[in-house]
């Protein structure tokens, strides 16, 4: 009886062992195929109307967990489109542009709410869009201007940091240009439309999309994203500071500083441009095609000479550096070992870099300094590789000593043996 | 002055009795002889390898941090540092070739038969060591190329079955190539290996004092054809004064490479680089690094590498083992005089075929990207 008792017992505890498995079972497929009939239809349409669930689910919100039902309101669970659709049932059709902000910040300014999406998000980002351009005329009535969707997408909305988001640093300069390059649809803005143009020819275009340096600036960089400028600017041409920090130490102690104030003129614009900023090089110094002092001095004026200065200067440091470097190249190819002066050519480079750093204080004593650094540096370098040329040389008169003296001692060596033989 | 500081030294040590037996050696004279010089150049380069080397080790310090700064320190700052480094370079790199050389013509004259097997298996010894030589010395400047080759080597020896990876680790002193590597094949290179080779040296020199020179046998078919045809110089002084003529003509050439050819520092290492393109090793390995690269990564089931270690291996054990497989009537295997003679002919075509393949494999590799 106890036998059958026990294998009762089993029994039972088999049972429901596999009843709890059903029932687990059952439950995952319910939730792994959760109905969303706002897909099951949209997918068929085409146009704005039309959504795939492949698109979806590109998405960040649906990889979170939200569907259409989040932001569109309605009953995803009813195929009923009068039950699925009802204003009962909470939907709200497709957003009016002029609440789009407001609808993603209901989510997006809720700190508790994002925190547990995630706790590194910003959530100032309408207040910011407030206070922006797009925001105050959005505000005003001007449903053109760009609303988050225009820029973020909509429905394969993507993380920034993903590559083919439309809000990658890569691709934010194309992002704007829909609208900004676009002279039919910004005409009564009045503003121009080449940025992007000018941009795509730029040193920073080159080094972010070209070079692929995601440190270097978009539109965004200068301009701000959400809000109007970055945070501590108080104009836009000023933002130029933020990454050439020494450039603008040097030009904000500088006559031009103050004198560019008075006039008006946006700094550091004024010689650089504004988006299509090409590699600054020592021409912009000359008073050829590409100078860029004489567009306001006067020739022969006190500012005249002290460009020519600063500008022979640079030609002879740079002239230094370059007749160090075909030294040392030269002592390189006989064989002569030179790599610590080698080494110290990056010294000489550097202070050829400061100097042309230093040229926005426009003080030729500050210039000078740096020449001179560099200047001692490039010509003990080039010192360096001609003296290894001397030694070499020191070296194959040795050589040929030497060779003499081996050849004298083989002759004396045969004859002797020849002697001994004999 | 000279004859009567010998003649002190004699009264005390009574050196005529050390010197006789070498005034009594002679060495065959025929048409092969200049061979008979190499291994003595060979030797000669291993003198010039210590003497170098010891002053090299006046100056450089091992470990990551210092070595390569120090070598640059030699090569720039001391005085005829240059020159030292570089014949030290130089001449292990024709100590090599000399042993290489010597070698071959050992193997084409058939000196290695009996009874000169343990001298041929000393040599072989010797000569793997003098690559393990240039295999652990080239880390040391702990240059780029230094440091991708070795790793490449020591991966190498990984492959082996079994005790592969104990052994790369035992190399590397760790998983990677390190500051402990270094400081490991200084080790060895300073000490170890000179040690182990100069017993072994000993012992070669050994038994060629014992055994005199080979006669090539074709010299010593005509000799006996022709008695009077045959011909001898004493070893001291006639042999050693024209070897003194090739250390000389040695001297001079290490002279000319070091001066017109520097041995070139390159840049220091630096883990954390991917390793230069088109990586080789040194000229010495290159037959068989090219070996390796040839063969396909699959053969069968077995994997490429690891065949082609073990072939190589084979083929370097089955190379030693080279006397043993050619005997006569006196040898411990008796074989009929016919065979005999195919075995020879056989063992002179594998020696043709070894060199065309060392050579052809090396030029190969030279040129292959």
């Amino acid at each position: 009886m106890a036998f059958l008792r026990n294998n009762q017992r089993r029994l039972f505890a088999v049972r429901s062992v596999l009843l709890a498995g059903l029932f687990v079972l059952v439950g995952s497929l319910c939730y792994g195929q959760a109905a969303n009939s706002c897909l099951d239809c949209h997918s068929a349409m085409s146009g704005d109307l039309g959504v795939t669930q492949e698109k979806f689910s590109q998405d960040i919100h649906a990889q979170k967990g939200l569907t259409c039902t989040s932001c569109h309101g309605g009953d995803a669970s009813s195929y009923d489109p009068t039950q699925a659709m009802s204003r009962k049932a909470g939907w709200k059709g497709k957003i009016d542009r002029k609440q789009i902000p407001a609808l993603c910040g209901s989510c997006h300014s809720n700190p508790t709410l994002m925190k547990t999406f995630n706790p590194s998000l910003r959530t100032d980002q309408l207040d910011q869009y407030h206070t922006s351009i797009h925001g105050k005329r959005l505000a005003s009535g001007d449903a053109k201007v760009a609303v988050c969707v225009d820029c973020h997408s909509v429905h394969d909305i993507r993380p920034p940091r993903d590559p083919r988001s439309t809000v990658n640093p890569v691709n934010v300069a194309k992002t704007c240009s829909r609208c900004h390059s676009d002279a039919a649809y910004m005409k009564q803005y009045g503003i121009p439309t080449d940025q992007f143009a000018n941009y795509s020819t730029s040193v920073h275009h080159d080094a972010l999309a070209v070079r692929g340096d995601l440190s270097a600036p978009t539109c965004t960089t200068c301009h701000g994203n959400h809000g109007a400028t970055p945070p501590g600017v108080d104009k836009v041409q000023n933002v130029c500071a933020n990454c050439h920090v020494f450039q603008a130490q040097m030009y904000a102690k500088s006559t031009h500083s103050k004198v560019f104030q008075d006039k008006g003129l946006p700094g550091c614009v004024v010689c650089h441009s504004n988006h299509g900023i090409h590699r600054p090089s020592d021409v912009m110094l000359g008073t050829g095609q590409g100078g860029v002092c004489m567009r306001c001095h006067t020739v022969g004026d006190h500012c005249d000479r002290a460009r020519a200065n600063i500008l022979s200067d640079l030609n002879r440091l740079d002239t230094a550096v370059t007749q160090a470097d075909t030294a040392l190249r030269v002592a390189e190819s006989a064989g002569m070992e030179v790599s610590e002066a080698r080494l110290n050519q990056d010294q000489a480079r550097d202070a050829l870099t400061k100097a042309r750093v230093t040229i926005h204080s426009f003080q030729t004593t500050l210039v000078e300094q740096d020449i001179q650094a560099g200047m001692k540096i490039a010509v003990a370098n080039r010192k360096a590789g001609e003296d290894a040329m001397v030694e070499r040389n020191y070296r194959r008169l040795g050589l040929g000593v030497c060779l003499i003296a081996i050849g004298v001692m083989l002759v004396g060596l045969w004859l002797y043996i020849t002697k001994l033989e004999s | 002055m000279i004859a009567s500081v010998v003649r002190w030294l004699d009264d005390r040590l009574h050196l005529e009795g050390l010197i006789a037996p070498l005034s009594h050696k002679t060495v065959p004279t025929h048409r092969l002889t200049y061979w008979y010089f190499f291994g003595g150049i060979t030797l000669f380069l291993f003198v010039v390898q210590v003497l170098t080397g010891i002053l090299l080790l006046l100056y450089y310090r091992p470990g990551a941090n210092e070595a390569f700064e120090s070598v640059q320190y030699i090569m720039t700052r001391v005085q005829f540092g240059w020159l030292i480094r570089s014949i030290h370079s130089w001449s292990a790199n024709l100590m090599i070739f000399t042993a290489f050389v010597h070698m071959f013509s050992v193997a084409f004259l058939k000196a290695y038969r009996k009874p000169r097997e343990l001298t041929w298996v000393t040599g072989m010894l010797l000569l793997f060591l003098v690559m393990g030589f240039g295999f652990s010395g080239y880390l040391l400047p702990w240059n780029t190329l230094a440091f991708f080759a070795t790793k490449v080597g020591t991966e190498i020896a990984g492959q082996v079955p079994i005790i592969g990876r104990p052994i790369m680790i035992f190399l590397r002193g760790g998983e990677e190539v390190t500051g402990a590597t270094l400081t490991r094949f200084f080790g060895f290179h300073v000490a170890v290996l000179p040690g182990i080779v100069t017993v072994l040296i000993a012992i070669h020199l050994f038994f060629v004092q014992r055994q005199g020179m080979s006669v090539p046998p074709q010299v010593d078919a005509e000799w006996t054809a022709n008695p009077s045809a045959r011909k001898e110089m004493k070893f001291f002084p006639n042999f050693a004064l024209r070897e003194l003529m090739a250390w000389y003509v040695a001297v001079g050439t290490l002279g000319v490479l070091a001066a017109l050819f520097p041995w070139e520092l390159g840049v220091k290492a630096d883990p954390f680089i991917s390793a230069p393109a088109g990586i080789k090793p040194e000229w010495y390995f290159l037959f068989m690094f090219q070996t390796l690269k040839l063969i396909p990564s699959k053969v069968w089931f077995i994997d490429g590498e690891v065949l082609g270690i073990l072939g190589c291996t084979l083929a370097g054990l089955f190379w030693v083992m080279l006397p043993f497989f050619e005997k006569d009537k006196t040898g411990l295997i008796v074989t009929a005089s016919a065979r005999s003679s195919q075995i020879r002919t056989l063992t002179g075509g594998l020696s043709v075929f070894a060199l065309a393949y060392v050579v052809g494999m090396t030029i190969y590799g030279f040129l292959a990207k």
